[in-house]
């Protein structure tokens, strides 16, 4: 099945702004999906609000758009009842750092089998460009005219740090990587994070004269180095695999614990 | 001796009749935060639905979990959480995704003393209003309550039925008193209370299915979450096919839909029960833990001759101006008994034919209502003093 198949398009067209990264990372997920084989009915996108949750309204899955901040609260709802689907979590830096953080560290030390996609161009790009908790020091943004005084996190280690099993980091250029990294993260078994530094040139670009889509392009080019790479990162952004270890996962244990709880109302002949 | 079959008599708090009566109506889904005085909710579950192949998740906070059970729900899972005053305002934005995008829910408050922490121990009745109003934007909901854990029990299975039918969150506000407190229930046997089922959609595979096309009747039929149709839900104005829309029409539709699909059916939801109204000159209003109260003041001057009956409600939302209205018609004297400042007090006023004639008899101490509490505010009435 093609990529295209996966699309909504009497929904279209799309509502992001010329030059924005987040189509670029839907074709990353669609050919992701499409390598996979993925049945369009097993699947499920849990998405939080902004210019990235909107990306659900374009697939033909199982759409969620959810509120602010809530989208893996929602997406461990569907997990848990339903297991056997594949759940991927698209969500903003805002959505899942800021308002969304106590979530996000949350279903990452459960370990639930979910795929949550950080969108992160630097910003709040739908309500016009204010500084987001990666935006980072010194950022200018509309509710930071004088520059940005607090620090941004590192998602990566964030989502090590609480638990998360498998935790990557790609850009909007390195698009071919980027796909097989989303695929990846869907095999894996286990909260997955994948960090996209998806550019936003009309808000946080302009602020901060990062110039046009490509100039922006060019700079996720210029600045990041892989994980790999020996040596010091000369203040480059390290990209790549972080994290891909194998610990139990929620839902599993579950329905271990359910069987066991099961057996043992046998052996009391219930209540 | 042949073995007599008996019935199931129970000795339960208010809050394991609410988990028990929860799985009886068919939960198989709750997550929720510990919170007094709810907690046991949770901790009976936590026991109980593993065994029946129930999911039980203990999440990070009180609108985490509601999310959860809207989750749940869109999968076709009977879905539930319960709180207190603090955890249930903060779920609110929840419940109102749950009004917009028609999310069959089941959220219990057991109420407590107010605002903030408050008193956490205590028994309060202040969050009527957040029920009805606690989410922002025009919508109508569905609050029911007992005083009783026989009475309890059928409501928190009407609680669930209601929830399907109507396609909405339905809130059981309960007390610190009936949430702890213990007393004998029958628990019905199976069958015995009739079940509503989510209705599914009959549209076959591969056959455009609109999530939001009501019926003739103006039911909405659900698909769920993995099965063949995939469509989009949004707690933004949305289209029949679940689609974001701003258009005028569409706006104006789904609210009307929203707040008339409850309040046109007010009858159907109407939940009460009444004591010697019929010749009745004093008529007490009450609800919850202050009925009971109520019951026994209504009792006691009943047996020196007075003319005295109760209206015990037990749908609050929509709340049933035609019954107050009617059963209060012909009283002298209507005393709304509640352990608030005054909030059901406000709805009947604004429903009988002599609002003048109302009066409020009330408590905020953290303390219950007692039936000394009530006799004194009728002494202050017929002029007497206390």
């Amino acid at each position: 099945m093609p990529a295209t198949d996966f699309l909504r398009t009497r929904f279209m067209p799309h509502l992001w702004c010329p030059g924005c990264g987040h189509g670029t990372v839907l074709g990353a997920l669609l050919r992701a999906v499409e390598r996979m084989a993925l049945d369009r009915s097993s699947v499920v996108m849990v998405s939080g609000i902004g210019c990235s949750s909107r990306i659900e309204g374009y697939v033909d899955f199982h759409t969620l758009h959810t509120l602010h901040g809530r989208a893996l609260a929602f997406a461990t709802g569907v997990k848990l009842a339903r297991p056997e689907l594949t759940i991927l979590v698209p969500m903003g830096d805002g959505d899942a750092l800021a308002i969304g953080g106590n979530h996000f560290i949350h279903a990452a030390r459960r370990n639930i089998d979910l795929t949550a996609i950080i969108m992160n161009n630097l910003t709040y790009g739908m309500t016009g460009g204010q500084s987001s908790p990666m935006s980072g020091f010194g950022e200018l943004a509309t509710t930071a005219p004088y520059g940005n005084p607090d620090a941004p996190f590192d998602a990566v280690q964030l989502a090590t740090g609480a638990g998360a099993t498998f935790v990557a980091r790609s850009t909007t250029y390195h698009v071919q990587e980027l796909s097989r990294i989303l695929e990846q993260a869907i095999r894996h078994k286990g909260f997955s994070v994948v960090e996209i530094l998806s550019q936003c040139p009309t808000y946080y670009g302009r602020k901060n004269n990062k110039g046009e889509a490509v100039e922006m392009l060019k700079w996720y080019r210029d600045t990041t180095i892989p994980v790999s790479a020996a040596g010091d990162t000369d203040g480059k952004i390290r990209i790549g695999v972080f994290v891909d270890v194998d610990k139990p996962e929620y839902t599993a244990s579950y329905a271990a614990m359910e069987a066991a709880a099961a057996q043992g109302q046998e052996g009391r002949g219930g209540r | 001796m042949a073995k007599k079959t008996s019935a199931d008599v129970r000795f339960l708090q208010g809050n394991e009749v609410c988990a028990e009566a929860a799985i009886y109506a068919g939960l198989r889904f709750f997550a929720g935060y510990p919170i007094t005085p709810s907690t046991e909710i949770a901790e009976r579950l936590s026991e109980r639905l593993p065994k029946i192949g129930g999911r039980f998740i203990q999440m990070e906070d009180e609108i985490g979990s509601l999310c959860a059970v809207i989750g749940a729900s869109l999968t076709g899972a009977k879905a539930m959480t319960a709180t207190s005053g603090p955890g249930f305002s903060l779920m609110q934005e929840a419940v109102g995704f749950a009004v917009m995008a028609e999310i069959p829910c089941v959220i219990i408050d057991v109420q407590r003393g107010g605002p903030s922490t408050g008193l956490p121990t205590r028994a309060a009745q202040g969050d009527v209003m957040q029920a009805r109003w606690g989410t922002h934007g025009d919508h109508a909901i569905i609050a029911l309550t007992a005083s009783n854990h026989q009475d309890l029990f059928r409501i928190v299975v009407d609680a669930f039925n209601f929830s399907e039918v109507f396609r909405s969150p339905v809130v059981l506000l309960l007390d610190e008193v009936i949430g702890h407190m213990r007393e004998k229930v029958r628990v019905p046997a199976p069958g015995e209370i009739e079940l509503t089922e989510r209705l599914t959609t009959s549209v076959p595979r591969g056959v455009d299915y609109h999530p939001y096309f009501p019926r003739e009747d103006g039911r909405l039929p659900m698909s769920d979450f993995g099965g063949v149709h995939r469509y989009n839900v949004t707690g933004l104005v949305h289209d029949m096919w679940g689609f974001p829309s701003d258009r005028p029409d569409v706006t104006n539709d789904l609210v009307h839909h929203l707040v008339n699909k409850i309040e046109n059916r007010a009858e159907f939801l109407l939940r009460y029960r009444e004591y010697h109204l019929d010749d009745a000159d004093t008529v007490l209003v009450s609800y919850g833990s202050s009925a009971r109260s109520a019951l026994h003041i209504m009792e006691n001057r009943r047996s020196v001759g007075m003319k005295i009956g109760l209206l015990e409600l037990q749908t609050l939302w929509p709340f049933p101006e035609e019954l107050v209205r009617h059963k209060c018609r012909g009283a002298r004297c209507i005393i709304v008994v509640e352990m608030n400042m005054g909030q059901i007090v406000r709805e009947v006023k604004a429903a009988v034919d002599n609002p003048q004639r109302v009066f409020l008899a009330n408590r905020v101490d953290g303390t219950m209502i007692t039936p000394n509490d009530i006799k004194n505010v009728m002494r202050i009435i017929e002029g007497k003093g206390v």
